[in-house]
């Protein structure tokens, strides 16, 4: 395990005069728990994220925040309460779950590319068969992002041939294409080696300043305190505390909080 | 205390490799000769093929090629190299080569088999092959309808009322689909087609035939027989078991009880059962569920067999395939709002063959060289045809001529599929670490 300090920090200052809090809510999570077997992976859980919200989740190891992102786009199936992405209800109706993935863009600590597939039909699979957009169009998308994310040039390659950071721009461009209106990240830099963590942070950075609304699940605590408006603790399948990210980090009001803050902060 | 500082000033220049090292001296160093033991391994080795080489060598090519009998054979060779049995007489296989490829069938109709044969590249190539021309896959298309009318000739309306089925489907799917949903739509499309084809095909082709005769000389299953035997089976059992395969394998993994009941129920039968005991259900059984009357040609029964056969080793070498993929493949898939079968077919299934490339083309090969077993239902396969010639008082007792040709006319056909599955394993390599 590569030790680092979690505190990767983006040495450029943030434009945030399009990252604004609007009142429409983006997703509502409302008394949700979800069991593996007799497990109970996360109970009660209420959330509601805002557009242009961007949430940071941190917790320990098997504190549910990775399922907890799952669930949002029913990769994980939840068994009571409710969550609605967009005003569509998660139900057993795969037309609602399939029209909820294609709005909700995931990038996943493994990247999750297809290697079969060039970079460039890696982004323009989805937009081709699920949007039905015509291929010189999606083509066209899909560059603009590529050129977004920094690796236009890597286009006609294979993601076998990429570098892990270059991989996971290439995922975050592919979610793209699909021009979603709210991003999870499922701990995107877990799997990077330490030097190209911050290419991939300072893509999602970018996209934070275009006001994408984002929920990433991350041990980065630079990004949170730099980026998010919220940060949300979670443990044992629980939202034990959330707050802004100045008050949490330098004020954290649960032991548990504090606790796992010395831990990831100490060294 | 050592000093452990140390910096680097300038970078080493590169350096070619030592002499002994490169080049065929390296080679032979290295594989053959790199020491005491390996060299002492190698000479022996050498011996043993050069001893096997020469008793071989000279059976081969110091051969009878001209000669009306076994007997004639074995004149001419003590005439020529004395009292020896190392020589061939390979003489049968001149006078009886054109029986073991193409069997009985008649001789002035040739021509259709071996016209039939070369579009089969042709409708192949596309496949195959990226830099074959698309406008193949037109012959590819209409191959399935155009390969049985060559072999077994009749009437032009049978393949193409066959091929209207098709057609038959697909406007019953357009015409149900709007009014009863999908699955519906395709419940009726398909029974539509086999309705059409049972009920349907056979009248309407006769009054068609009668109107317009077009049609090619009909020939008889019984004079089937050969190679051309061997590949009609192969190919279909090929062809055919890889698309039932992939469902197959699909339907073992699906949630849907049922079918997951229904597949796994299959392919654990059907593998567990010997091929032979297929064939047998093939020739004789199946004859006594059919409703008396009906003649379902025997040749068409034992390729249903083998291809029911393949497609179940193929299922469970595709669902290897299938359980090597990472779950992210499936996640990445549906985080992206594919459905089922778009992720299958455009993410899962590629990959998933891929892996399976080895397995496949081994359950090819395996399924192949299987098609000499309809022999032992009277089916005139080479190895049935050896029977045959070794029947004739000229040629009684000779086996190894007749073997030695037909294992390299399937050592041919088997070591070009192996060619090409590492061809194809190539190039579908998209890690170029």
């Amino acid at each position: 395990m590569v030790e680092h300090t979690h505190e990767t920090m983006v040495d450029r200052e943030i434009d945030r005069s399009h990252m604004q809090v609007s009142d429409e809510v983006a997703i509502q999570i409302t008394d949700m728990n979800k069991w593996y077997g007799s497990f109970h992976v996360l109970r009660d859980i209420d959330l509601t994220v805002n557009r242009g919200e961007r949430i940071v989740i941190c917790g320990p190891s098997g504190s549910g925040k990775s399922t907890l992102i799952r669930c949002i786009n029913a990769l994980e199936e939840h068994q009571a309460g409710s969550i609605e992405v967009n005003g569509t209800a998660l139900t057993s109706d795969l037309k609602n779950v399939d029209k909820v993935r294609a709005e909700v863009g995931m990038v996943f600590q493994h990247f999750n590319l297809f290697p079969h597939l060039t970079v460039m039909d890696n982004c323009t699979l989805a937009p081709i068969w699920v949007r039905k957009t015509p291929k010189k169009e999606a083509d066209e998308t899909a560059m603009h992002y590529l050129e977004k994310v920094k690796i236009p040039e890597q286009a006609l390659k294979y993601p076998g041939q990429l570098s892990g950071g270059q991989q996971q721009r290439v995922a975050i461009a592919r979610s793209l294409c699909m021009r979603p209106q709210i991003m999870l990240f499922d701990e995107p830099t877990s799997a990077l080696d330490p030097e190209m963590i911050k290419e991939v942070l300072d893509t999602m950075i970018s996209l934070a300043e275009d006001g994408m609304t984002m929920l990433v699940v991350t041990h980065e605590m630079g990004f949170a305190r730099q980026v998010a408006n919220r940060v949300i603790f979670m443990d044992q399948g629980q939202i034990v505390e959330q707050n802004e990210p100045e008050e949490f980090f330098n004020n954290p009001k649960s032991d548990r909080t504090k606790l796992f803050l010395s831990q990831i902060l100490g060294h | 205390m050592a000093d452990t500082s140390f910096v680097r000033t300038e970078m080493l220049p590169e350096q070619s490799p030592p002499l002994t090292s490169v080049g065929v001296l390296g080679w032979l160093r290295a594989n053959l000769f790199s020491n005491l033991w390996n060299t002492i391994l190698t000479v022996i080795s050498l011996a043993f093929i050069g001893y096997l080489l020469a008793g071989l060598i000279p059976w081969v090519f110091q051969s009878v090629w001209v000669a009306d009998s076994l007997n004639e054979c074995r004149e001419v060779m003590n005439a020529t190299w004395g009292d020896t049995h190392g020589h061939a007489c390979w003489a049968v296989i001149r006078e009886r080569w054109l029986q073991l490829t193409f069997g009985f069938y008649p001789s002035e109709l040739y021509w259709r088999p071996i016209l039939a044969f070369v579009l089969l590249f042709g409708a192949l190539a596309p496949v195959l092959f990226p830099w074959a021309p698309r406008w193949l896959l037109y012959v590819t298309a209409a191959y399935p309808f155009l390969f049985p009318w060559l072999m077994w000739g009749g009437t032009i309306w049978a393949p193409l009322m066959v091929a209207a089925g098709l057609a038959v489907g697909y406007f019953a799917h357009k015409f149900v689909e709007p009014i009863l949903g999908g699955l519906a739509g395709m419940i009726i499309a398909v029974l539509a087609v086999i309705v059409w084809w049972l009920f349907l095909v056979g009248p309407l082709s006769g009054v068609l035939a009668s109107i317009i005769p077009i049609g090619l000389e009909p020939v008889e299953s019984r004079n089937f027989g050969g190679f051309m035997l061997s590949i009609m089976i192969g190919v279909v059992a090929i062809g055919v078991s890889l698309p039932i395969g992939i469902v197959l394998a699909l339907g073992r993994q699906s949630d849907l009880l049922i079918v997951k009941a229904i597949c796994v129920g299959f392919i654990e039968f059907i593998r567990g059962v010997p091929l032979i005991t297929l064939l047998f259900v093939a020739s004789t059984l199946l004859n006594i569920f059919m409703p008396p009357g009906t003649n379902f040609d025997i040749i068409l029964r034992v390729m249903i067999m083998v291809t029911l056969f393949a497609a179940a080793y193929m299922a469970e070498v595709i669902r290897g395939g299938l359980a090597a993929l990472p779950k992210g493949q499936y996640e990445g898939a549906d985080s992206l709002g594919l459905d089922y079968w778009q992720s299958q077919r455009l993410i899962i299934m590629p990959q998933a063959l891929k892996i399976s490339i080895p397995g496949i083309v081994s359950t090819f090969i395996g399924i192949f060289k299987d098609t000499t077993l309809v022999s032992i239902i009277g089916l005139l396969d080479p190895l049935g045809l050896s029977n045959a010639i070794r029947a004739d008082a000229a040629w009684n007792g000779i086996y190894w001529e007749l073997f030695a040709f037909i294992a390299f006319l399937f050592f041919i056909f088997c070591f070009g599929m192996s060619r090409y599955s590492m061809y194809l394993e190539r190039r579908l390599r998209t890690d170029h670490r």
